[in-house]
């Protein structure tokens, strides 16, 4: 079922896509972002997919993936400690789409078919990331691209007003890239620690 | 903010005699929250009125952002489970199971059935305690306080419940990757006959006091209404989606854990409004009670406790001595007594409670302690530099919070920790429809509408 | 009032002290799990109203004790400064759960790691949330502080703790 919704949308878009997969049963496609609206269009209107249902809508920064170090009991004596293999998986994942910091990931569900799928498309820039916004398609996506924006940095074409939504107004910087500490603190109140 | 233009508006008020006929009025800007009286979370929702209609509502969030997503990331798969507590923190064993199955999913590994049938019971549980809490809620708001002390009432037994199994009665920490902490015990179904026949008595009680009663009927119903399609076109799911005649319900559509052997049935309601909602809650918490009876009755027997007359007992820290002298034919056929804090985890309970993955869960405290490959085990799992290493893959694994969809989105880079884990949080959908579902209805049943969407801080701002 | 004080007042003083630990105003600013337990505390099984605290006063300006109940972000300390300063003294602070004591396990970006360092604390309740009994006992400690405020005076503001720069 999975491989059909993939089929489905790359006849259909046979120069969007990518790639795409079916990791653990999960359809996954992945689009060239100049393409969104019209894919995200496609799976909402397309008799056959109903997409009734933008699940969810998050991003990746994959800034450090494969590079974070392991950390060994004993580093600081210098004994270095060969980490435990990965427990092995006989239909590997292909990888992180190549090339971008960024990915933004949708999830699309129809409560027709129930089936899903899930498009990440890769941000081109890395310095000034900015995707197409789906809120002309569904309302709902208005503050889940809030919440990129707030996290991530990633802006979001067409919104109507991207500002955060978690983080106070005068907070700097993007909390969940990986270049920004889990521990740096901007209070508004009260002594730094 | 978009609303700083206070506009001056006509208004077409009634003239009485002598009276001149305009009269000039503005709408006025109330700032409600974030610290106000319901006690349901921290949000400040600015409201233009018009008299007392409201004609538009800004919601502004965020006031409980503790970095859950951030923390993931630092802390390994396991120690994610604490923080996935305090998600949504009236049904917490849900929020712990999702993300457990969505990390299994992603190992590919799966749970014996024993073990699923206690998630189950367990997670609906903890949905009775969440409706129980926000039908209490909104009732006592509405005036009604009688209520809320018979709820929660009925909560505090459902808590001894849920102690009696994990040990704790909110933030238990339960399930783990790859099983559950503790089997339950073995006399868990006569309490649990008896905690759910006094919350049946409890519900029927609240019924009797607010189903037919004039004032509650006339204050919910036709309040904070919306159509099937605006919801599912902002991502509403949950008891909020099936108040509006919409039916979708993830542990039927997409069922997961043994939610498609158990029989039972989802309410769905019509008008979409307050009271719809609440009918809808109210029957939930029965069907639960139904699915956790189904499902004591059908589970797979556990192992009965090693009975202490066979097994000659043995203190564990004798054991642990022994066994690090060599001194095998000592403890042979012993069984250790453990602190209470290990019970229902023993060898005896191992194979119903964990996934035969030894990369995965931890040894029973008797290998610990008793033979080197549990001792390799342990140490292969607790040590920096090992742990819980994932294959490197992304998964989304949705299961039925007490709010809706809760989906948790982990990818792994094949380190001891999450590269990153996103969760769909249920309330955030029906939060950002707030500001279109208060529109036109009145100051007073903005009390109602709110306390039936449930916001639940933890897990909206996570 | 001094140490000096004469016999009159100081039965006076106990005299106070008395009517105001059995009169307890309290504020529970609430705002995460601990907001659970604080519920159960208050409600029939684990019932407050006996040590004459069960009834919440949802304003700072009638209440007398402020229980910040669960994790306070840093959006959210300024209007919790806020409410604690438009509190008419005597006032009382208690830190409930170890969100509020010491910023608890969320040690981040997001996180006050502990509202005494906005505020003065009289009473911590740890526990991640605590038990209504640990509530309840917090609450009498509370009490013998409340009755013991004319022996010691009016006890001044702590100091703040000292500022920790970033590493």
């Amino acid at each position: 079922m999975s491989a059909d919704l993939i089929e489905v949308v790359k006849d259909r878009f046979p120069d969007a896509v990518s790639d795409s997969h079916a990791y653990r049963g999960d359809a996954t496609v992945i689009l060239r972002p100049e393409s969104l609206l019209a894919v995200a269009s496609f799976l909402k209107d397309d008799p056959a997919l109903r997409m009734n249902f933008l699940m969810d809508l998050s991003a990746v920064d994959y800034s450090t993936y494969g590079e974070r170090p392991t950390t060994a009991f004993f580093a600081s004596s210098g004994v270095a400690v060969r980490p435990t293999a990965l427990i092995p998986d006989e239909d590997p994942w292909p990888g992180p789409p190549r090339g971008a910091r960024f990915a933004v990931v949708y999830h699309f569900y129809s409560t027709d078919k129930k089936h899903r799928l899930r498009l990440v498309v890769p941000v081109e820039d890395d310095d000034s990331p900015e995707v197409d916004s789906l809120t002309g398609l569904w309302p709902g996506a208005n503050w889940l691209e809030r919440e990129v924006w707030d996290m991530f940095g990633i802006r979001f074409r067409g919104h109507p007003d991207l500002k955060r939504i978690l983080m106070y107004e005068s907070f700097e910087g993007y909390p969940l890239r990986k270049d920004y500490p889990v521990n740096k603190r901007q209070p508004l109140i009260g002594p730094l620690n | 903010m978009p609303i700083e233009t206070i506009s001056t508006t006509q208004g077409n008020h009634p003239t009485l005699p002598g009276e001149p006929p305009e009269l000039d009025t503005r709408d006025m800007l109330l700032n409600i929250g974030p610290a106000h009286p319901a006690m349901h979370g921290i949000v400040r929702i600015v409201a233009k009125l018009d008299g007392e209609q409201i004609e538009a509502a800004e919601v502004e969030i965020g006031y409980l952002h503790r970095g859950f997503e951030k923390m993931a990331e630092v802390v390994d798969y396991n120690g994610v489970i604490p923080y996935t507590d305090r998600l949504n923190y009236v049904s917490p064993v849900i929020n712990n199971m999702g993300y457990c199955m969505a990390v299994e999913k992603l190992i590919g590994i799966s749970v014996p059935e024993r073990c699923h049938y206690v998630r189950v019971i367990l997670s609906e549980i903890s949905r009775i305690t969440d409706h129980l809490t926000c039908v209490g809620a909104t009732a006592m708001e509405l005036g009604a306080f009688t209520v809320f002390l018979y709820m929660i009432k009925a909560r505090e037994y459902l808590w001894d419940l849920v102690e009696m199994v994990t040990g704790a009665r909110l933030t238990v920490s339960y399930c783990r990757v790859g099983g559950v902490k503790a089997d339950l015990p073995d006399d868990f179904a006569e309490p649990c006959r008896e905690a759910f026949k006094k919350t049946r008595e409890v519900l029927a009680e609240a019924d009797g006091l607010l189903t037919r009663n004039r004032i509650f009927v006339d204050r919910m119903s036709g309040t904070g209404v919306i159509s099937a399609e605006d919801a599912i076109a902002y991502g509403i799911t949950g008891p909020f989606l099936r108040s509006t005649g919409a039916d979708y319900d993830v542990r039927k559509d997409c069922p997961y854990a043994v939610y498609d052997r158990l029989d039972f049935d989802v309410p769905v309601g019509s008008r979409g409004d307050n009271m719809d909602r609440y009918l809808v809650r109210m029957e939930e918490m029965e069907q639960s009670m139904r699915i956790v009876e189904q499902a004591i009755r059908d589970m797979p027997q556990g192992p009965i406790q090693v009975d202490p007359g066979t097994g000659r007992p043995i203190p564990a820290a004798e054991m642990v001595d022994l066994a690090k002298v060599g001194d095998i034919g000592a403890i042979q056929g012993g069984s250790a007594v453990t602190c209470p804090t290990l019970e229902g985890s023993g060898q005896s309970q191992h194979s119903s409670i964990a996934a035969d993955a030894k990369r995965v869960f931890f040894p029973p405290k008797e290998d610990t302690y008793g033979n080197i490959e549990g001792l390799m085990q342990q140490f292969k799992l607790v040590m920096h530099g090992h742990g819980v290493r994932a294959p490197k893959g992304e998964v989304y694994f949705p299961v039925e919070g007490a709010n809706g969809e809760l989906g948790f989105y982990v990818v792994s880079d094949g380190n001891g920790s999450a590269y990153r884990v996103r969760c769909r949080p249920p309330c955030f959908a029906i939060m950002s429809a707030l500001s279109k579902l208060l529109i036109g209805d009145t100051i007073a049943d903005m009390t109602p509408t709110f306390g039936s969407v449930n916001m639940i801080g933890g897990e909206l701002d996570r | 009032m001094s140490g000096e004080a004469s016999f009159l007042t100081s039965r006076l003083g106990e005299a106070i002290g008395w009517a105001r630990k059995f009169s307890i105003f309290q504020y529970p600013f609430i705002t995460a799990c601990c907001g659970m337990e604080y519920m159960a505390t208050a409600c029939s099984h684990y019932d407050v109203d006996r040590f004459g605290a069960g009834f919440p006063r949802f304003s700072p300006r009638q209440a007398d004790v402020l229980f910040v109940v669960g994790t306070i972000s840093h959006k959210m300390a300024p209007v919790l400064k806020r409410i604690h300063d438009q509190m008419a003294d005597p006032k009382w602070v208690v830190a409930f759960g170890v969100c509020t004591c010491t910023g608890g396990f969320y040690d981040n970006y997001a996180t006050v790691m502990g509202i005494d360092t906005i505020m003065p604390v009289d009473i911590y309740i740890p526990g991640c949330p605590p038990r209504p009994e640990m509530v309840l006992d917090g609450l009498m400690k509370l009490q013998d502080k409340i009755q013991d405020q004319h022996k010691t005076g009016w006890r001044p503001a702590p100091e703040p703790r000292p500022e920790v720069l970033e590493s």
